[in-house]
């Protein structure tokens, strides 16, 4: 590139690539700034920021459930300093209240806007070549509401807690003296902040594309979050209307779903899994996302199946919303229903196992780099295929009848919400924290951080699929001796993963003051994120992007002398049976 | 292989042919005009982008209130009978008017739209003011509704307290006045702006304020016209009675219903009466306890009963119990074991619906005052008129759904 070409306002300090002077971290300063930005790019880090913290309490309290399982009579909570605090809560009160709010805290305030808002907040407009998203202001005010939200939880924490489990199932949540309407009125306006990213990013992604991103040239973590962003927007009001009906059950005893007033209980149940269910597709497909980018970048080959990954993810997306009577198969359903609703549950399984071949597929043959958003890739399709597997022990009416709310449900939703999303979500910060923050991280950490993960996180799970199978009952502070050895592995393990996180953790923090600065390209991807400068200017492109095969790597290189991943000429023909429908030779016409 | 000298990045820009001119920031605002938001190219795209973001809003709309449609759905083919029953305790006449008026303004607001793509800004505002001012005629007659219900005792079921042997219960309060208050006090907060915009000369706020003091106005026209149509309640009421009894009477749904049809026309109701001489007060009483106030008849009586609920629930799923009948679920339990209010459940499931509708009504009022300000201030123009569209489909959903409610609520009978 001439000099000449350098637009005024740039200066040309790295070679090959003007670097605008300003990025959207320096473009205006003051805490200010950041509260009314409008930028998509900060409002994600915001929201990285928030979702760690909640990340972290609901870790705290984690920690908390497995310190007191320790022994069978339980130990933490039994300790006088609970006395002290909460004079009238018997340790096991504690307890309920503890893990309910772990779960609820988990799944509303982190797992749920995880990925979705945090990094696709960040890089949907810019793997789209978008300036923004659709609606800032509105993307502002949903982070808003999730402040909001978490206030109304941690008011809910303070006040008398909470110790429904995080399904507020009624009866019980209609007649327990806890702070059931704090909950559920922070779930309710959290259900709102999800409601607008999703709106936000359905609009962005069907009207902001530049001119020649076609839909089969969207990197596939966009179709991903199409899908989210779909069911968010479908499944969520269900939701809201719920956990209103609850809040006016508890206030005005409306008789709907509680029985004192001849409602009906099972119609909660209903209710609420007619969001829940798709919830959990909510958590995972963004993870399912983030993984096909991770698998295809650091494999350096063309993801496999590129059009059954995005075409899976709106399949999921659909079915996820005709299955949710697995969660009820013991609730009272008839037993026709109920076994409509298990065969239902088995199709889910389909599109996830065919991303999962793929994914194997991808890495097939390619040039992989052990990189530490790879390793934690990988280990995502080892939890993931166990979390998903154990899903079909479940659906099968007749083995559920036995394993329903045991451990091993507990182990088999870890494995899908912990082993599959946290870590990919984990991996998809790795990924991109270059881009986020332009600098690089210390490999050797993060790959330390992954094998702790992995390590801990097996050492946790694994013993509650056998602590279920031996019929030990989900949500109780207290068990059977028999089951001790069982549950101190999972303590251990617990302390493992605790200690990963706080290294990934570590390893972050510290490349923000010590990282080598980051190239455009640290890892030789080829979508429009990878174009822009790291850390990104405001308007994402200082030129419209040119949009391009999201997943040909046959013209980038690495180039040891600069240090960094280059364009080349093609070194090879490709073949045009590898081409997509729709390559630019097509889509030029 | 060669590399080429430039990163990837750069490379792609120098690609030629590219459509896009290429701008920095500093100039990208060019040929933007000042209602285009400087991430969107062009007024088309920031219209469409807008009209996809309503719509979606709007499908989370109609799912919101499907949770009450099915709740609604589930309760009503358990209960027919009291969803029938209870339909009797609606003014139809008030639900009528009330949905001639959200049709009518839905109407305006159309219209409203075209005036703006059509730059017609007086019009506009007329329009504006006009579905605004149906709006508070709703709510002018349902605070009358709701009032009138509050009085009787007619609540959800938790509260229900409906007592026909004393359909006037002594003291309360005053449940009309506390919903009129808050409006007679921006009524008066308006005029009061209208009188100081006018004596400073204040030209748009004058204009601003007039039409929305004909705003505040039409809430008591509202009121006004839902007590002259309420008046004749008491009359009405002794009908309900004449149903119920005949519904409590034949336990073939047949009978009752015979009853139920007969009641529009009051002659009919009173040949009912007259069918069935045993309208002795006792029945009525039994009655009463059986449709509205057994929440007297609290917790169950014995553990035998609770167990038999218990069985009664599971059955129907897998675990089953003593019940062979597959079809069996909580609401077939018997009646004793059901305990609470019955009717309660239908007032229960009208005040969510109609409450939650009359709230997003509220928020119309709200977005539309804005819109008519804008709509002074003349900022509509045939490229820009976006918002009025939007307000106008969110408008046309609020209206679409009282349409069903309407019949479901009060036409069952
Ligand atoms: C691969 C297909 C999957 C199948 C077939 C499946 C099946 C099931 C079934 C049948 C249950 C009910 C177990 C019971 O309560 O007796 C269940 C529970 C659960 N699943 Fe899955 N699942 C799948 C994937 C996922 C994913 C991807 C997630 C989340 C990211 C997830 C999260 C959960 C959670 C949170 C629960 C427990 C809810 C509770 O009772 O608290 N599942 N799953
Ligand atoms: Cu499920």
């Amino acid at each position: 590139m001439s000099a000449g070409s350098v637009p005024s306002g740039y200066e040309v300090n790295d070679p090959g690539y003007p670097i605008p002077q300003e990025n959207y971290l320096t473009n205006s300063k003051g805490i200010l700034s950041w509260a009314f930005t409008l930028d998509h790019k900060r409002i994600g880090m915001m929201y990285l920021v928030g979702v760690c913290s909640a990340f972290l309490l609901g870790g705290l309290l984690a920690i908390g459930i497995r310190l007191h399982l320790f022994a069978p009579d339980g130990i933490l909570f039994n300790n006088g300093l609970f006395k002290w605090l909460a004079p009238d809560k018997a340790p096991n009160d504690i307890y309920n209240q503890v893990f309910t709010l772990h779960g609820a805290i988990m799944v509303f305030l982190f797992i749920i806007p995880s990925v979705p808002a945090a990094l696709g907040n960040f890089l949907v407009p810019v793997m789209l070549g978008a300036k923004d998203v659709a609606f800032p202001r509105l993307n502002l005010s949903s982070f808003y509401l999730w402040v909001c939200g978490a206030v109304f939880f941690v008011m809910a924490l303070l006040a008398s807690g909470l110790d429904t489990g995080w399904t507020f199932y009624t009866p019980y949540s209609t007649t327990t003296d806890s702070s059931v309407i704090l909950a559920t009125t922070g779930a309710f306006v959290l259900g709102f902040s999800s409601i607008f990213t999703g709106l936000n990013f359905i609009v962005t992604i069907n009207t902001m594309r530049p001119p020649g991103m076609t839909w089969f040239r969207m990197p596939l973590f966009l179709w991903a979050t199409y899908s989210t962003s779909i069911i968010q927007v479908l499944a969520t009001p269900v939701l809201g209307i719920t956990l209103l009906l609850l809040i006016a059950e508890r206030t005005m005893h409306i008789g709907i779903f509680d029985p004192e007033y001849n409602g009906d209980p099972v119609t909660f149940q209903h209710f609420f899994w007619f969001y829940s269910h798709p919830a959990v597709y909510i958590m995972i497909l963004p993870a399912f996302g983030i993984i096909s980018e991770l698998i295809s970048v650091h494999s350096h080959k063309r993801i496999f199946g590129y059009r059954f990954i995005a075409y899976s993810s709106i399949a999921i997306a659909l079915l996820s919303f005709i299955v949710w009577g697995h969660h009820m198969f013991t609730s009272g359903m008839s037993p026709i229903t109920t076994i409509i609703f298990s065969a239902l549950t088995f199709s889910v399984s389909v599109p996830s196992a065919i991303k999962v071949f793929n994914w194997v597929a991808t890495m097939y043959k390619g040039s992989i780099s052990l990189t530490t958003p790879m390793v934690y890739a990988i280990s995502f399709i080892f939890l993931f295929t166990i979390g998903g597997l154990t899903g079909l022990h479940l659906g099968t009416l007749a083995t559920d009848l036995h394993l329903h709310d045991t451990y091993f449900v507990v182990a088999h939703f870890h494995y899908v919400m912990v082993g599959g999303t946290v870590v990919a979500f984990l991996g998809g910060v790795f990924h991109w924290w270059p881009k986020m923050v332009g600098k690089m991280y210390s490999e050797l950490g993060g790959k330390i951080s992954a094998a702790f993960v992995f390590f801990g996180f097996n050492l946790t799970f694994l013993p509650q699929f056998v602590l279920g199978s031996r019929g030990m009952p989900r949500r109780y502070a207290t068990y059977d001796p028999e089951f001790a050895a069982l549950h101190q592995m999972s303590t251990y393990g617990s302390l493992i993963l605790g200690v990963g996180l706080f290294v990934a953790l570590f390893v972050l923090l510290v490349s923000l003051f010590k990282g080598k600065k980051a190239p455009a390209n640290p890892w030789g991807g080829a979508t429009l994120e990878w174009n822009c400068t790291s850390p990104p200017p405001f308007y994402n492109f200082d030129r419209p992007p040119v949009v391009g095969d999201p997943y040909e790597f046959g013209n980038i290189e690495w180039d040891a002398e600069s240090d960094r991943y280059v364009k080349v000429e093609p070194k090879r023909q490709i073949v045009p049976s590898e081409k997509p429908a729709d390559s630019p030779a097509h889509a030029s016409e | 292989m060669a590399t080429t000298d430039a990163g990837l990045a750069s490379d792609a820009h120098d690609k030629p042919g590219h459509g896009h001119s290429d701008h920095g920031h500093g100039d990208h605002d060019h040929d933007h005009p000042s209602y285009l938001a400087h991430h969107f190219d062009t007024p088309e795209q920031q219209f469409d982008s807008g009209k996809l973001g309503m719509w979606l809003f709007l499908v989370t709309e109609v799912l919101f209130f499907s949770g009450m449609f099915c709740a609604y759905a589930i309760f009503r083919s358990w209960r027919p009978e009291v969803f029938e029953g209870c339909s009797q305790f609606l003014n139809t006449k008030l639900g009528a008017i009330n949905t001639g008026v959200l049709l009518f303004s839905s109407f305006t607001m159309a219209w409203g739209v075209r005036c703006a793509q059509k730059e017609q800004h007086k019009l506009l505002t007329v329009m504006l003011a006009t579905t605004l001012s149906c709006a508070t005629v709703f709510l002018g007659v349902k605070a009358i509704e709701y009032s009138h219900k509050w009085h009787l005792g007619l609540l959800p079921a938790g509260l229900f307290s409906y007592d026909p042997a004393n359909l006037h219960p002594e003291g309360g309060p005053n449940y009309l006045a506390w919903i009129c208050a808050p409006f007679i006090a921006i009524t008066i907060g308006v005029a009061i702006w209208l009188v100081v915009s006018f004596l400073r000369g204040a030209k748009f706020q004058f204009e601003c304020a007039k039409p929305l003091f004909v705003v505040c106005l039409f809430f008591f026209v509202g009121v006004g016209l839902g007590t002259i149509l309420e008046s004749g309640a008491d009359k009405e009421h002794s009908s309900h009675d004449t149903v119920a009894v005949s519904d409590a009477h034949g336990s073939e749904p047949g009978e009752g219903h015979a009853a139920v049809e007969g009641h529009d026309s009051h002659a009919d109701a009173v040949a009912s009466t007259d069918a069935e001489p045993a309208t002795d007060h006792s029945t009525d009483l039994a009655l009463i306890e059986r449709l509205a106030s057994d929440s007297t008849n609290t917790g169950l009586k014995a553990d035998l009963e609770a167990r038999k609920m218990q069985s009664e629930l599971a059955s129907g799923g897998i675990v089953y119990d003593v019940v062979d009948d597959t079809s069996a679920t909580v609401a077939h339990a018997e009646d004793n074991v059901l305990r609470p209010s019955r009717a309660g459940v239908f007032f229960s499931i009208y005040y969510c619906m109609t409450g939650i509708h009359a709230i997003h009504i509220l928020a119309g009022i709200g977005v539309m005052v804005w819109l008519l300000v804008r709509s002074v201030r003349k900022d509509f123009n045939h490229n820009y008129f976006g918002p009025v569209d939007y307000v106008g489909l969110y408008w046309h959903i609020v209206d679409m759904i009282w349409i069903y409610l309407f019949p479901l609520m009060y036409l069952i009978r």
